[in-house]
């Protein structure tokens, strides 16, 4: 085990692909001589060489669309999108092209490529630089998508996502490149080092996509949560005294609905906390998902905490962000009902 | 408060609707035989032109000319005629099929067959197209089974896609043949990634892109142009001008006054436009651009001048937006036609064996199309199993999708 920060567990995980797997290609925008806005690809150009691991011109398109055609033709492309605020303009590519090739050819051609971005709010980025994206491509077959919440998942999941031969989406969640985050942005931010989960193991080893954690056992509520919000949801429970059970989903498509029915039936109540917009949010799908197979075990209504409907802000981030005061509140009202 | 007059948009127009006299006054034809042939790795500053002119090898006396002639032999000359008479009947049978609820859907390639006949025969096995719907010549002319297009176009129970894909949009990677998106424009781009993977692998196969007239209004379409130009990716960009993109005229994509082949330019990419309708010049441009991208010279953009004779689809009636008359009077002739009377005026051929020929080849169509609806035709039974459509959408059916197939009754 060694201690690292998320950025540098995804660090660890390209150089450990490029080093087991000669077609791990990894290209985008500033990822090749500086390493990346971010540096989670810092030093791999010098490593693997600049046919490995390259800039790409600003296209989110282009990159999208070279690397379906790389992965068509038998490479393993590992792609920055260095927001995901910029996703946008490659989406047709990623919805219309890497998700159907499989289907559509019959297994003719098919699409293993890990797609990276940089997602969601904490660092003061304005709207363009702390979206939440998931639910776009939660609604598409063919994808898998997945939010790691902390170094060890990062790695291990990113690393089954190059393993995997289907496309996968990884959104990293920036605000915790550096150390978790529990709502409370007044306080410094606590490195990984001081938290278990910044122990990576070293070498290879996969997370599993599709399985879910439990980050805190308990009785009395469920909380589904993801990336960031996971850690609001530690402090929220902590701060309620309430005997919650959170679940970290880590993969949101494909879903692990074992793990979500099996501790909603045990607790009887579900909370779910995201940071993206409510309306259509993936809170949505949890939701549904719930009352489809927990009807009839469930004690009271099933409650979201999520971002406003509106896009993000810039000075008012922390009003935005779902905090713990909020996730607080709506526990208590669940365990009133 | 500003005395100049309102400003007004222009919406340009094409040169007749129908009821109109068809005028092609405008096209300037070149003669067969002008344009330079240069050297593969010649300076793209130094053939600026080339995206200005047109290159043609026959001439109007049915003549092969000039420095882009006798790429070839006499019999690959029969051979390539074959495989656009073989292409015009399949066409027609397919379109006949349509109309008779056999399937949904149809696209013929009426006037075009040259573009993509003669372009297979200048790759070699292994090298991947990235084609639109109109390039179904790759797949005639590289040998692909006639029957197995005709299953995928009937959805029926041999259909290689499970029904899942739209009449006409194939898939054979052994055939180099990639799986045809009907976003349009998408696969410019996915050509050029592919052939980056190739040269990142240090491969010596090539890619060539498809795109047509209308779609090179899409943002794929610059994307990969930088890409190539970027990385000198060993691609080959094509660009088939068949004036219509469904109603719309080429001019409202093509923008000014350029050429679509001109656009190459920005990008330092040798960029040439051909006589799409003249297999020999086709065929020609092809090799010399193939041969580039093999040598690691990088990226050529091609722009086949063709003209789209028939309907978009079987869906479309083109006599609605253009003048009937305008496919007689378009001013490059018939693919078929012009290759056939080069061969007769050579020697390599006769009236007689057109016909023959003719015969032959409906016959070969109509025994793969018998094979094929034995199997089934849309409509009429044997299609694929629900059951198929819950399966390859990963290469492991996830929970959930097990449980919804199962809902199905599957």
């Amino acid at each position: 085990m060694t201690q690292m920060t998320m950025i540098e567990a995804i660090r660890d995980a390209h150089d450990v692909a490029m080093g087991r797997d000669e077609k791990v290609v990894v290209f985008g925008e500033d990822v090749g001589y500086f390493g990346g806005v971010f540096r989670c690809t810092a030093g791999l150009q010098a490593k693997y060489g600049k046919t490995r691991c390259f800039d790409a011109p600003i296209s989110e398109l282009g990159i999208v669309g070279a690397a379906v055609g790389m992965a068509a033709y038998g490479l393993r492309p590992v792609i920055e999108i260095q927001f995901a605020d910029y996703v946008y303009p490659g989406i047709d590519q990623i919805v219309s092209e890497a998700a159907r090739l499989r289907y559509r050819s019959a297994g003719d051609f098919t699409c293993p490529l890990v797609i990276r971005m940089p997602t969601g709010g904490g660092i003061f980025g304005g709207q363009t630089h702390s979206q939440s994206p998931e639910a776009y491509f939660t609604h598409v077959a063919g994808l898998k998508t997945v939010m790691p919440s902390n170094p060890q998942d990062a790695k291990g999941l990113f690393l089954a996502a190059i393993e995997d031969p289907d496309p996968v989406i990884i959104l990293e969640p920036k605000r915790l490149y550096n150390g978790p985050f529990d709502g409370h942005h007044d306080k410094p931010i606590v490195p990984w080092k001081k938290h278990e989960q910044g122990d990576v193991a070293e070498g290879y080893y996969t997370t599993p996509l599709g399985k879910a954690a439990i980050r805190r056992s308990g009785n009395e509520v469920t909380i589904l949560a993801y990336g960031t919000m996971v850690y609001v949801a530690e402090a929220a429970a902590e701060e309620a005294g309430i005997d919650a059970e959170i679940i970290d989903l880590r993969t949101l498509l494909p879903l692990d609905l074992d793990a979500i029915e099996t501790s909603v039936k045990k607790t009887g109540r579900c909370l779910i906390v995201h940071e993206a917009t409510k309306t259509s949010g993936f809170g949505a799908e949890l939701m549904a998902q719930v009352q489809e197979t927990c009807f009839y075990h469930l004690e009271s209504q099933i409650i979201r905490v999520t971002g406003w409907d509106t896009p993000y802000p810039h000075a008012q981030e922390w009003d935005y962000f779902p905090c713990p005061n909020r996730v607080v509140a709506a526990l208590h009202q669940l365990m009133e009902e | 408060m500003s005395k100049t007059a309102p400003l007004s948009l222009n919406v340009p127009e094409p040169g007749c609707r129908p009821g109109d006299e068809p005028d092609f006054s405008d096209f300037v034809v070149p003669e067969a035989g002008g344009v330079t042939r240069p050297p593969i790795d010649a300076d793209p500053n130094d053939i600026r032109d080339m995206a200005f002119s047109i290159i043609r090898v026959l001439d109007n006396e049915d003549h092969a000319v000039g420095p882009w002639a006798g790429t070839l032999s006499n019999d690959e000359l029969v051979e390539g005629l074959r495989h656009m008479m073989t292409l015009r009947i399949f066409d027609a049978r397919m379109m006949n099929a349509q109309r008779q609820g056999k399937t949904s859907f149809y696209i013929q390639h009426l006037g075009e067959e040259a573009v993509s006949c003669a372009f297979r025969k200048a790759l070699q096995d292994g090298d991947m197209n990235f084609p639109t719907y109109r390039q179904a010549g790759l797949l005639i002319a590289g040998g692909y089974p006639m029957t197995t297009m005709m299953n995928q176009i009937y959805s029926n129970s041999q259909d290689p896609l499970h029904g899942r894909q739209l009449p006409i949009m194939y898939s054979s990677k052994e055939h180099g043949f990639f799986s045809i998106s009907g976003n349009l424009g998408t696969q410019f781009m996915q050509s050029v990634g592919w052939a980056m993977a190739s040269a990142i692998s240090g491969d010596t196969r090539i890619a060539a892109g498809w795109i047509g007239d209308g779609s090179t209004a899409e943002s794929d379409f610059h994307a990969a142009l930088v890409f190539a130009s970027t990385y000198k990716a060993p691609v080959v960009l094509n660009i088939v001008n068949n004036q219509w993109a469904i109603s719309t005229f080429q001019g409202i994509a093509r923008g000014g006054v350029g050429t679509f082949a001109a656009r190459g330019h920005g990008f330092g990419i040798p960029s040439v436009r051909v006589d799409g309708n003249d297999y020999l010049a086709v065929h020609a441009v092809a090799q010399w651009a193939n041969e580039r991208a093999r040598s690691g010279l990088g990226p050529t953009l091609i722009e086949h001048v063709t003209y789209r004779a028939g309907g978009h689809s079987s869906s479309d009636d083109p006599s609605a937006y253009r003048a009937k008359e305008e496919v007689a009077a378009w001013p490059l002739g018939d693919p078929i036609d012009r290759l056939k009377k080069h061969l007769i005026k050579i020697g390599a051929w006769s009236d007689e064996q057109h016909a023959k020929a003719e015969e032959e080849i409906l016959e070969q169509v109509i025994a793969a199309q018998k094979e094929a609806e034995s199997c089934g035709t849309l409509g009429h039974g044997k299609v694929p199993s629900p059951r198929d459509m819950f399966e390859g959408v990963y290469e492991t059916m996830p929970p959930h999708l097990v449980k919804q197939r199962q809902e199905a009754g599957y």
